[in-house]
């Protein structure tokens, strides 16, 4: 059991951390105090043109140094800084967070590679191979703010108020499977791939093995990891869109892929065969934060609750309604996805 | 008559654990009606109380409201969230509004009215004991896959008002082996679950569910005329063992 919240502001109005932090301790229930998340798009304006990078040290020794050469071997670091933190009675400061805004070089990129597989092959490598230290978000004005703790707690650690986004993710665990540490907390992410997740991904084992096949590493002990992955490969690297993504991950089933028109049951067969292995099974409830929005998405029989609630511009996932009234009390249209339906919030141009 | 002590309690801001000590004190003082306004995702409210009040909640409870109840009457003014009367003994919930998944989980008797529509697995593991304790779940609108899952008595009755076909989603009765569940319609045979099976409904069954459907009516202030005719489905066990293939080998 976990609780989840995603909310986008189409026309990219921005909120403050306050009132999901206010939203997502409603389901204080849904957690064990083991770890809680948030993540913010449109807070980095400033160095809107640099990934920001935030990295778990276990110090500022040598983990520390591996990475800063890394990063200069393979760019320039504009600014880094420790991320703004207040020492709470309920967080153990296991690690230091710290962010980089970073910009690989251009004689790197272009021909072969992407600044975007570049990224993507410096947080595998770090998180492969640097003993100390992980990069837990690593997108382009937008950041993940994660530890153990309870949902309040970790808020107020990383001053979430003073954030300000047009998408926000947030996430309190109740783990099950997989230990408590900070890198275990959700948002997961990488560039500007978000993903929290209240369930279990009991086909972790073939979806590790189909996106370790394009260069992936699995490196956190926990399942939704993957989905960050498999969120990446699908939609940045095979370019579908984010109702086919959500189609290739929670299909529908066979028997129903029968019952369609002839052309809409090809599309959805095809889908399913070139697509096996990043099927998803097991119960989980998912909110997605991308580049173009949020997508929210269920499981095929829907083994975990989802509510969606509309109010203008603004648009709420969450797996309570009550989270969703705690936001936004004067929140309209509220209701309950069908399993596997993708509830997709883009900006309006 | 005596006249019926009324407590208002402003649940605003409360966790679920001082709301209900809060509820049962004033049940211990007497009340007979409660009435919580500015609920807002509270869980359990109502659970294992033993007694005759009528509670109105204005606002969205959390999961479990009425979770063990025996006797007391709920009134929704809002949603509800997941498994509004997990295992109800008796009394009544009636919800203004829709609910979340797993409605009536395990219900062993009493009512649960929903005015809008209920998630998935609505009615799973519902019971009965003979004729004196018979839980009867009825939704206004549509109901997602797997209701009555496993369901071993009770009645469920979907009306679909307001929609084209009431249920369009699968494996409705999947494992059931005791009870029935009514929908307004006609039923698509590939929505069935395994072991449930189509009867035809008939005058006998009208007559059986007429009370039911007018007491539904009567709370909502609907016509209950317009539900009352035989274009319902009504779905029943295939057997009383739908699942002895797959676990016993005689």
């Amino acid at each position: 059991m976990c609780g989840i919240i995603g909310f986008i502001d189409r026309t990219k109005s921005k909120i403050d951390g306050s009132s999901i932090k206010a939203g997502l301790s409603l389901m204080n229930e849904r957690g064990s105090g083991d770890g809680a998340g948030y993540a913010a798009y449109g807070i980095y304006p400033e160095y809107a043109n640099y990934y920001a990078l935030h990295v778990f040290f276990d110090n500022l020794d040598e983990p520390k140094k591996k990475v800063d050469e890394l990063l200069q071997q393979w760019g320039e670091i504009v600014h880094q800084e420790e991320i703004p933190n207040t020492p709470q009675m309920g967080i153990k400061k296991v690690h230091i967070p710290w962010r980089y805004f970073f910009k690989p070089s251009e004689d790197l990129t272009g021909k072969i590679a992407s600044e975007k597989d570049v990224i993507t092959y410096l947080v595998m490598q770090v998180n492969a191979n640097v003993k100390g230290a992980t990069i837990f978000s690593s997108g382009k004005n937008m950041g993940v703010f994660k530890a153990s703790g309870w949902p309040e707690d970790v808020a107020n650690f990383y001053r979430i108020e003073d954030y300000k986004g047009y998408v926000w993710l947030a996430h309190n665990r109740y783990p099950t499977n997989s230990p408590g540490w900070w890198g275990g907390a959700h948002p997961f992410n990488l560039l500007n791939w978000s993903v929290v997740h209240n369930g279990e991904i009991t086909s972790y084992g073939t979806n590790q093995r189909y996106v370790e096949g394009f260069g992936y590493k699995c490196t956190l002990f926990t399942d939704t990891e993957v989905v960050a992955y498999l969120l990446d490969l699908l939609g940045r690297q095979h370019e579908l869109p984010h109702e086919m993504i959500v189609r290739a991950l929670a299909p529908p089933f066979w028997d129903d892929i029968d019952h369609m028109p002839a052309r809409e049951a090809e599309l959805n067969k095809a889908i399913r065969l070139t697509y096996g292995s990043a099927l998803m099974n097991g119960p989980f409830a998912i909110v997605v934060g991308t580049d173009d929005g949020i997508v929210g998405f269920t499981d095929r029989i829907k083994l975990r609750p989802l509510v969606v609630g509309e109010n203008g511009n603004r648009l709420y996932i969450s797996s309570e309604e009550a989270a969703i009234r705690g936001l936004d009390p004067e929140v309209k249209n509220v209701y309950t996805p069908r399993a596997g339906e993708p509830i997709i919030g883009r900006f309006i141009e | 008559m005596i006249e019926m002590k009324t407590t208002r309690i402003d649940a605003k801001g409360i966790h679920y654990t001082p709301l209900n000590q809060k509820i049962r004190a004033a049940i211990a003082d007497g009340a007979g009606e409660i009435i919580l306004d500015n609920v807002l995702g509270q869980r359990f409210i109502g659970s294992g109380l033993k007694s005759k009040v009528l509670i109105t909640i204005n606002g969205v409870p959390g999961g479990d409201l009425g979770m063990f109840m025996s006797g007391p009457i709920c009134i929704v003014n809002g949603n509800a969230e997941h498994a509004p009367g997990n295992t109800m003994d008796s009394g009544m919930l009636v919800i203004h509004g829709s609910a979340g998944d797993a409605v009536s989980h395990s219900m062993r008797g009493g009512k649960v009215f929903i005015r809008d529509n209920i998630g998935y697995r609505g009615g799973i593991h519902m019971k009965q004991y003979e004729e004196e304790s018979r839980p009867i779940l009825v939704v206004g609108g549509t109901a997602h896959s797997f209701l009555g899952e496993y369901m071993a008595g009770g009645l469920v009755l979907v009306l679909g008002i307001g929609k084209g076909k009431s249920i369009i989603d699968r494996g409705i009765g999947s494992g059931i082996h005791g009870g029935e569940i009514i929908i307004r319609g006609e039923v698509d045979d590939y929505l069935l679950g395994v072991g449930a099976k189509k009867f035809k409904f008939n005058e006998s069954d009208l007559e059986r569910i007429a009370p039911v459907i007018k007491s539904f009516c009567e709370h909502f202030k609907l016509d209950s005329a317009a539900f009352l005719d035989t274009n319902y489905t009504r779905i029943a066990p295939e057997s009383s063992r739908p699942f002895a293939n797959k676990y016993v080998w005689e």
